[in-house]
C-alpha cells in the first residue's frame, strides 16, 4: 500500500552504494602503481601518439575533475571512450559492453532456467519424502553441487560433451547450441543452492498450521503441495534464485573463462589487466548497478508474493 | 577452523544439557581433520621434492603407476606431492584469511550495533558499496591489478570483502542482545563500553561467528583456487587452482585429464563438504527454535 517512501529509501540507498563502488574503484585504480598509457601505447610509442592518449582519457587534469568527468559520461550515456590508439572517436564504452551483454543475458537465463527446473522438484520431493533415500540423495546432490568446484566440473564436461561425445560445439563457437556445456555448467551449481533452499523451507511450510487445516478440510493432496505449501515455500527460494540471477549477470568468469565466452565479468579482467580505466570504470558501474536493481526487484517481488509484508510496510 | 572445532566442543561443555553435534557435523569436523593434516604433515611424507627443478621429460603426463601413484603433470612432476603441497598452501591461505577477516569483521560489526547511529549508518554503507560488487569480482579487481600477485596482496584481497559477512553476523547479533537484561545490568553498573562488548557481546555472538567461520572457510578456498585457475593467484608452489589451470590447457590428452584435472578438485570438494557440514550441523545446533522444541537450552 504504502510502498512510495520504502521505494524512494531503496533507491536512494542503492544510488549511494553504485557511486560508492565507482569512486572505491576510481581511488583504486589511480593508487596502484603502473601507467595506463604505457599499457594502450606500448613502451616506446611517439610523445605525440602519448599525449593523444592521455588527453582522450582526461588523465591530463585533476583527480575530481576525473571523476566528475567519468558521472559526466555516465550522464551522456557513453561510460567515456575507449582510447585505443589515443582515438576518441572510437567506440565507446557503452558500446563495447552493449556488445557483450547479448551473451551474458543468455548465459544467466539458460542457467538459471536449468536450476530452477531441476531444482524444485529435486527440492520439493526430498521435502515430502524426508529421511527417505530420496531425501538423502537430494542432498548429496545438493552439496556436492556446493562443494565441487566449477574448475574442475567445466572442463570435465567439456571434455565429456564435446572432445570424447562430440555432441557439442567447443569453445569460440557460435550458434544456438554453444550455449548447452555452459548454461549446464551454470545449470547444476546454481540448482545446488536451490534445491536446499527449496527442501528447508518446504518442510518448514509443511508443518505449518494452514497445511493442517488444508488437509483437515479434505482437500488433495497434491493441491495442498502445492497451492497452499509450496507458494508460501517458495518466497525465500525466489530470495536466493534473484540474487543468483544477479551475480549471475555480473559474469560467470569460470565458466566464461573455460568456454571462451565472452561476457561482462571476462571484459572487466581483460580491461583491468590492460590498465584501461574507462572501460573498468563503465564495467564496474554497469554491474554495481544490475546488482542494486536486481536486489531491489527481488525485495518488491518479496512484497508482491506475500501479502503480509505488504501490510507490514 | 582447528579453532572452531574445539570451541565448538568448549560451547557443548559449557551447556551440558544442549543437543550435541549431529553426526554429519562430526563427519565434516573429521573432514576438516584430514585436510590439517595433510596441510601440516603432507609436505613432510611427500614422496618427491617439487623444490628441485628437476624436468623429466620422460615421464610427462603419467596416469598413475608404482612410482607415481597420481600421476605426473606435464613436466613429469609428481602430482601426489603437488597434492599434498597444495594443501599447506590451501590451510595456510585459509586459515590466516578466516582469522583476519573474523577478528575484522566481528569488532567492526559489534561496535556498529553497540553504538547505533551515524556510526552504524556508515558501516552499513560500506558494506552496501562491498556488497554491489558480487562473487569473486573484487578479488579478481584487486589481485588482477598487479603483475605477480604476492601472497600479502592475495590475503588482503581476499580479507577485503570476507570481514562483511561477519560484520553482519555480529551487528544483527548485538541488535538482539543490546536490550538483554545482563547488558543493561552491566551498563547500570557503570561498564564502559570496551568492557560490554568485549565481556557481555562478544561471548555472547561467538556461536553464529562459528557458523560464519565454518562456511567461510570453504568460501575462501574456492575463491583462492578460482583465482589460482585463473592465473592471478598467489604465487605460491603449489596450489589445486594451479593444478586445475595445468589440467584445463591440456585437456586434449584425455586419459591424462580425468586423473590430473580430478585429483585437486576432489581436494577441493573434500574440504568445502567437510567446512559445509561443520558449518549446517553447529547452525542446526544453534538455532533458537530448534533450542525451544527441546525444551530450553
Amino acid at each position: 500500500m504504502t510502498i512510495g517512501p520504502f521505494l524512494v529509501r531503496r533507491l536512494g540507498s542503492g544510488l549511494l552504494a553504485i557511486l560508492g563502488a565507482c569512486l572505491l574503484t576510481f581511488s583504486f585504480l589511480h593508487l596502484v602503481p603502473g601507467d595506463p598509457v604505457d599499457h594502450l601505447a606500448g613502451g616506446d610509442a611517439p610523445p605525440g601518439m602519448r599525449a593523444a592518449i592521455e588527453h582522450c582519457m582526461e588523465l591530463d587534469r585533476s583527480l575530481p575533475a576525473q571523476f566528475v568527468g567519468f558521472l559526466g559520461h555516465v550522464v551522456d550515456g557513453t561510460l567515456g571512450h575507449q582510447c585505443k590508439n589515443g582515438d576518441p572517436g572510437g567506440p565507446t564504452v557503452a558500446a563495447r559492453l552493449a556488445e557483450v551483454m547479448p551473451h551474458t543475458l543468455a548465459l544467466a537465463v539458460w542457467g538459471m532456467l536449468i536450476a530452477v527446473v531441476l531444482a524444485l522438484p529435486l527440492g520439493v520431493a526430498a521435502a515430502i519424502r524426508r529421511g527417505s533415500w530420496l531425501d538423502t540423495a537430494a542432498t548429496v546432490v545438493a552439496l556436492s553441487g556446493i562443494a565441487v568446484p566449477q574448475m574442475m566440473f567445466a572442463p570435465l564436461l567439456l571434455l565429456w560433451g564435446f572432445i570424447s561425445l562430440g555432441w557439442f560445439p567447443g569453445p569460440t563457437e557460435v550458434g544456438p547450441r554453444a550455449i548447452v556445456l555452459p548454461a549446464i555448467a551454470v545449470g547444476t551449481h546454481l540448482m545446488a543452492m536451490l534445491a536446499r533452499m527449496t527442501r528447508s523451507s518446504m518442510v518448514e511450510v509443511l508443518g505449518e498450521d494452514y497445511v493442517r487445516t488444508a488437509r483437515a478440510k479434505g482437500l488433495p493432496e497434491g493441491r495442498v503441495l502445492v497451492l497452499h505449501a509450496l507458494r508460501n515455500a517458495l518466497l525465500p527460494v525466489i530470495t536466493i534464485a534473484g540474487l543468483q540471477f544477479g551475480s549471475l549477470l555480473s559474469g560467470a568468469i569460470i565458466i566464461e573463462n573455460v568456454f571462451s565466452r565472452p561476457g561482462l565479468g571476462s571484459t572487466l579482467i581483460e580491461a583491468i589487466r590492460e590498465r584501461n580505466y574507462p572501460v573498468v570504470q563503465g564495467a564496474v558501474l554497469v554491474i554495481a548497478a544490475i546488482y542494486v536493481a536486481v536486489n531491489l526487484a527481488v525485495d518488491l517481488a518479496y512484497g508482491l508474493a506475500d501479502p503480509r509484508i505488504r501490510r507490514a510496510e | 577452523m582447528t579453532a572452531g572445532a574445539a570451541d565448538a566442543e568448549g560451547t557443548a561443555r559449557r551447556r551440558p544439557t544442549g543437543r550435541t553435534l549431529s553426526p554429519s557435523a562430526w563427519l565434516g569436523v573429521a573432514m576438516l581433520a584430514v585436510f590439517v593434516a595433510a596441510g601440516i604433515f603432507g609436505p613432510i611424507v611427500a614422496p618427491y621434492d617439487l623444490s628441485l627443478p628437476h624436468v623429466e621429460l620422460a615421464h610427462q603426463f603419467e596416469t598413475g603407476s608404482a612410482a607415481h601413484w597420481l600421476g605426473t603433470d606435464g613436466s613429469g612432476r609428481d602430482a601426489l606431492s603437488q597434492l599434498l603441497w597444495g594443501a599447506r598452501s590451501a590451510l595456510a591461505l585459509s586459515v590466516i584469511v578466516v582469522a583476519i577477516s573474523s577478528v575484522l569483521g566481528l569488532a567492526i560489526g559489534t561496535v556498529a550495533g553497540w553504538f547505533g547511529g551515524a556510526v552504524d549508518e556508515v558501516v552499513m554503507r560500506v558494506v552496501d558499496v562491498l556488497m554491489a560488487f558480487p562473487g569473486i569480482l573484487l578479488n579478481i579487481a584487486i589481485v588482477a591489478t598487479v603483475a605477480h600477485p604476492g601472497i600479502p596482496l592475495t590475503v588482503a584481497a581476499l580479507c577485503a570483502n570476507g570481514w562483511v559477512g561477519y560484520a553482519r553476523v555480529a551487528r544483527g547479533q548485538v541488535l538482539a542482545l543490546r536490550d538483554r537484561d545482563y547488558v543493561t545490568a552491566a551498563v547500570a553498573l557503570g561498564a564502559s563500553h570496551r568492557r560490554v562488548m568485549a565481556r557481555h557481546l562478544i561471548p555472547n555472538l561467538m556461536g553464529p561467528a562459528l557458523v560464519q567461520m565454518s562456511f567461510g572457510l570453504g568460501g575462501v578456498i574456492l575463491i583462492e583456487a578460482s583465482l589460482s585457475f585463473l592465473g592471478i593467484g598467489p604465487q605460491l608452489d603449489y596450489t589445486w587452482g594451479a593444478m586445475l589451470e595445468q589440467a584445463r590447457n591440456f585437456l586434449w590428452n584425455t586419459e591424462w585429464v580425468r586423473v590430473y584435472a580430478v585429483v585437486p578438485g576432489l581436494a577441493i570438494t573434500w574440504v568445502v563438504l567437510g567446512a559445509n557440514l561443520l558449518g549446517d550441523g553447529l547452525r542446526d545446533r544453534l538455532d533458537p527454535r530448534q533450542r525451544g522444541r527441546d525444551g530450553g537450552r
